[in-house]
């Protein structure tokens, strides 16, 4: 299915009720899997708040919700993809997945803005006014202090750290990744080609790449806190480096999953070259956390 | 993928399905969702207003009377919280998945399981929020903007506020994704953009606010929680951070918030003015583009929220300018409404007259939001009671009485009966009269001084603050009435014609009232 909009279809003027024509709109059946989810998301939220206030009762209650959370997206999905694979859906409902999918990329943008507009602005402002760019708040708080990015902030000068470095594995993390964008790439085309072996391999090189590039990340974060002393509570720089990374780090897990979940669905031969929205939306979301990423290298670990 | 549709479950077409659970809980129409959004709307709304007759009723006199100051402080960041989350987006979006598809010609939402998921991690999320009340330490008290360092304070509450929000936000992100994806792909035929409705112009700019602002708070309230819990540094100077930070990332949230709850309001009254006036809505494009260019400006104008905490000189200059600008598109649509009345042949049924009165009303709000973006005399008004009379005015006589306005309108569509007109009068009246009551004293008490968020006060505020305690009892009393007004017509009275009203225009009035469980399951031809 292209990307484009499909026309509508046309019946002339007529608005009473219709049993069943080729040219009604489709509307889905009632569904208990969202419901389904809610006391999961309640219970997880809750555990997750006890956990941080030190009860012991957290953790089970997290992983009660999570298991919820988890046999909600299974099923719903598993109920989406009956219905696709069985024809329910017409070009409309396409669109409206594709829409669907495009707006929450979009809102994943926006939440990685607040961490990246919290770098810039540690950076542009707050750093630069703390060590005598604005003369009230260093004259009230720390007189002559020297502080340039990185930096772990005025009240740590004495902590010893190091920096994490851009060229080492960060940028062999880098390179995975836009490798693994070039294998989705090729993959794609071999979909719209009916090459199946060759999507095959194209996504289980995508998602292999995925989780080398998480084996390093933790591996990166292993070295960070035992090697550099760079810790979450390093200050301002190790705030935004374990937060960017790990809120990055954590789409790239779901995306690989997607892509895995995608891989099974390619093998049971669930998609067609005209009709694969399901691999293509795994495929923008890859996309997305690439560049995510690219953001990240440039900003947090080169300059 | 195949052009051909099937859906071959009888039972889905023709009624809901059996059984209370079955319908409701798991329910995907976009009617059921619509009624369950502003039924909880309705809920939280007198959740809030409970707690506003708290506050009111400490304020009634000077000195410490009823309530401990700390739950006073509960008090006012719940009631925020409350209304905007639990009263007004929710009714708003209701108002949404009951119309927008009736008025394009749509079947449905694009995404009618999303809906229903939207619609029930509300509930999750007031479970959490409303639970902090009986939490040690209380529910969150510093101000429903949550500006560190003061939230971190809160007690065992803190988490459960973050995750509320968090829950929250996923819901409307997920509800205007499902609303942007209706009006982009669901349309009838025929039935161009600039041929839309005016509701679902101002829903789809308000919907793509949401998805665009709605993961910063997220954010914010994450950085929050990691600053609290895992040691990060983010709003703490030492660390090499900002507290003020977070009022910036708030705010470029929370300004595109403000506008979040009333363009659907601008929406509404666009609709209801030209149905009474009996004249087409004058400067129709004119009012597309100045909601787009409200959305558009709400991005660049959050600094004015914060001209008092310091901010270099150019900042200030700039986001005055930028605030005064809105006055702008704004005073292009006051002037479309006014001139859409002008000669027509009106009347002044319940809808129409809190459609005016929104108008009157709101404009005073946005005169005085003019007033405040001056950056001068903000240093002034900032943080006293001119600022709570300002927002009430806009929020409560502006997206509140929309809200009433829209329910009297729609509710024959709705319910297939006619409401009682004469206690809709008297619901207006009553309402117009006492909100103003309770909030225009503020505006006296703010120019003189008395800062917002305290239970107690100097004695020279006592007469203001004991005649807004009046209003604001009247004012609450006077919501039950609106209740018993809904249930009187939900159960009978005379029957609605399918157009209702005699100058409404849309598809929505083609169909039967009460509309039919299912509408337009085929295309209907727009021309």
């Amino acid at each position: 299915m292209p990307g484009h909009r499909s026309p509508p279809i046309r019946n002339q003027g007529d608005i009473r009720m219709s049993t069943q024509s080729k040219d009604a709109y489709f509307v889905p059946e009632d569904s208990r899997w969202p419901v389904f989810g809610i006391p999961g998301i309640v219970l997880l939220a809750i555990g997750l708040s006890v956990y941080l206030n030190g009860g012991s009762s957290g953790m089970p209650m997290i992983v009660i919700g999570a298991l919820i959370i988890v046999i909600m997206t299974v099923m719903w999905f598993r109920d989406v993809i009956v219905e696709s694979v069985t024809g329910k859906y017409n070009a409309q409902v396409d669109v409206s997945f594709r829409q669907g999918m495009a707006w929450f990329i979009f809102s994943e943008v926006m939440f990685f803005g607040a961490f990246f507009g919290a770098l810039f602005y540690a950076r542009v402002f707050s750093i630069p006014w703390l060590s005598g760019g604005d003369p009230e708040t260093s004259r009230f708080l720390w007189e002559s202090v020297t502080l340039a990015w990185p930096t772990a902030g005025p009240g740590f000068l004495d902590l010893d750290y190091t920096v994490m470095g851009a060229w080492g594995l960060p940028a062999i993390n880098t390179m995975i990744l836009l490798t693994s964008g070039v294998t989705l790439t090729i993959a794609h085309h071999a979909m719209k080609h009916n090459d199946r072996k060759k999507v095959i391999w194209g996504l289980a090189a995508t998602v292999g790449l995925g989780f080398l590039f998480l084996s390093i990340q933790m591996y990166e974060y292993v070295y960070a806190y035992q090697e550099l002393n760079l810790r979450m509570d390093t200050g301002i720089y190790g705030s935004l480096f374990y937060l960017l990374t790990g809120f990055h780090g954590v789409h790239v897990f779901l995306g690989a999953l997607t892509l895995l979940v995608v891989l099974l669905r390619v093998m049971r031969g669930h998609f067609t070259a005209e009709n694969h929205f399901g691999f293509e939306a795994a495929a923008w979301y890859w996309h997305f956390v690439d560049v995510v990423w690219l953001g990240l290298f440039i900003f947090v670990y080169v300059i | 993928m195949t052009a051909t549709t099937h859906d071959t479950h009888d039972d889905h077409h023709h009624g809901p399905p059996a059984g209370f659970f079955k319908r409701w809980l798991f329910t995907t129409n976009h009617k059921d969702l619509g009624v369950l959004y502003m039924l909880f709307g309705l809920l939280m709304f007198f959740v809030g207003g409970a707690m506003a007759m708290v506050i009111r009723a400490e304020l009634f006199q000077p000195g410490l009377n009823l309530v401990d100051p700390h739950f006073f402080n509960q008090m006012t960041t719940m009631h925020a919280l409350v209304m905007i989350f639990g009263g007004v987006m929710p009714a708003f979006t209701g108002l949404a998945n009951w119309l927008i598809p009736v008025q394009i010609g749509a079947p449905d939402m694009a995404l009618p399981r999303v809906n229903n998921w939207a619609f029930w991690l509300l509930p999750a999320g007031f479970v959490l929020l409303l639970a902090t009340l009986f939490m040690p330490g209380g529910a969150p008290a510093g101000g429903w903007t949550m500006y560190p360092p003061l939230v971190l304070q809160l007690g065992d509450a803190f988490p459960f506020l973050i995750f509320a929000v968090h829950i929250l936000g996923i819901s409307s992100i997920m509800g205007s994704i499902n609303i942007v994806a209706t009006i982009l792909n669901m349309r009838a035929p025929g039935m161009t953009l600039m041929k839309m409705p005016l509701f679902v112009w101002a829903w789809l700019i308000t919907a793509f606010l949401i998805v665009a602002v709605m993961p910063v708070l997220a954010g914010a309230v994450t950085m929050l929680l990691t600053d609290q819990y895992f040691g990060t540094s983010f709003f703490n100077a030492a660390g090499g951070g900002d507290p003020v930070m977070f009022q910036h990332i708030f705010w470029f949230f929370g300004h595109p918030e403000v506008y979040i709850l009333i363009l659907p309001a601008f929406g509404i009254v666009s609709a209801i003015i030209p149905t009474f006036a009996r004249k087409p809505l004058f400067g129709y494009s004119s009012m597309v583009y100045a909601t787009a260019s409200i959305a558009f400006l709400s991005f660049i104008v959050w600094g004015h929220h914060m001209f008092t905490v310091g901010m270099p000189l150019a900042g200030q200059l700039f986001f005055m300018y930028a605030t005064m600008l809105v006055a702008v598109p704004t005073g292009v649509k006051i002037f479309n409404w006014m001139a859409t009345m002008w000669q027509g042949s009106m009347t002044f049924e319940t809808p129409m007259l809190f459609s005016i009165a929104f108008v009157l009303l709101f404009t005073i709000g946005g005169l005085s939001g003019v007033m405040l973006a001056l950056a001068p005399v903000d240093l002034q008004y900032h943080d006293t009671y001119f600022v709570v009379a300002h927002f009430h005015y806009v929020l409560v006589t502006g997206a509140v009485f929309s809200i009433m306005a829209a329910v009297y309108f729609w509710l024959p569509k709705w319910t297939g009966h006619m409401y009682d007109e004469k206690l809709g009068k008297w619901h207006f009246w009553l309402s117009t009269i006492s909100v103003n009551v309770l909030f225009f004293p503020q505006h006296f008490l703010g120019l003189a001084g008395m800062p917002r968020r305290i239970p107690d006060y100097a004695l020279q505020f006592a007469e203001f603050n004991m005649i807004s305690s009046i209003g604001g009892f009247v004012f609450g009393l006077t919501q039950l009435l609106f209740v018993y007004i809904i249930i009187k017509c939900v159960r009978g009275g005379q029957k609605a014609t399918s157009e209702v009203w005699e100058g409404a225009r849309g598809l929505e009035w083609t169909l039967p009232s009460p509309a039919p469980y299912h509408t337009f399951e085929t295309p209907p031809v727009v021309k």
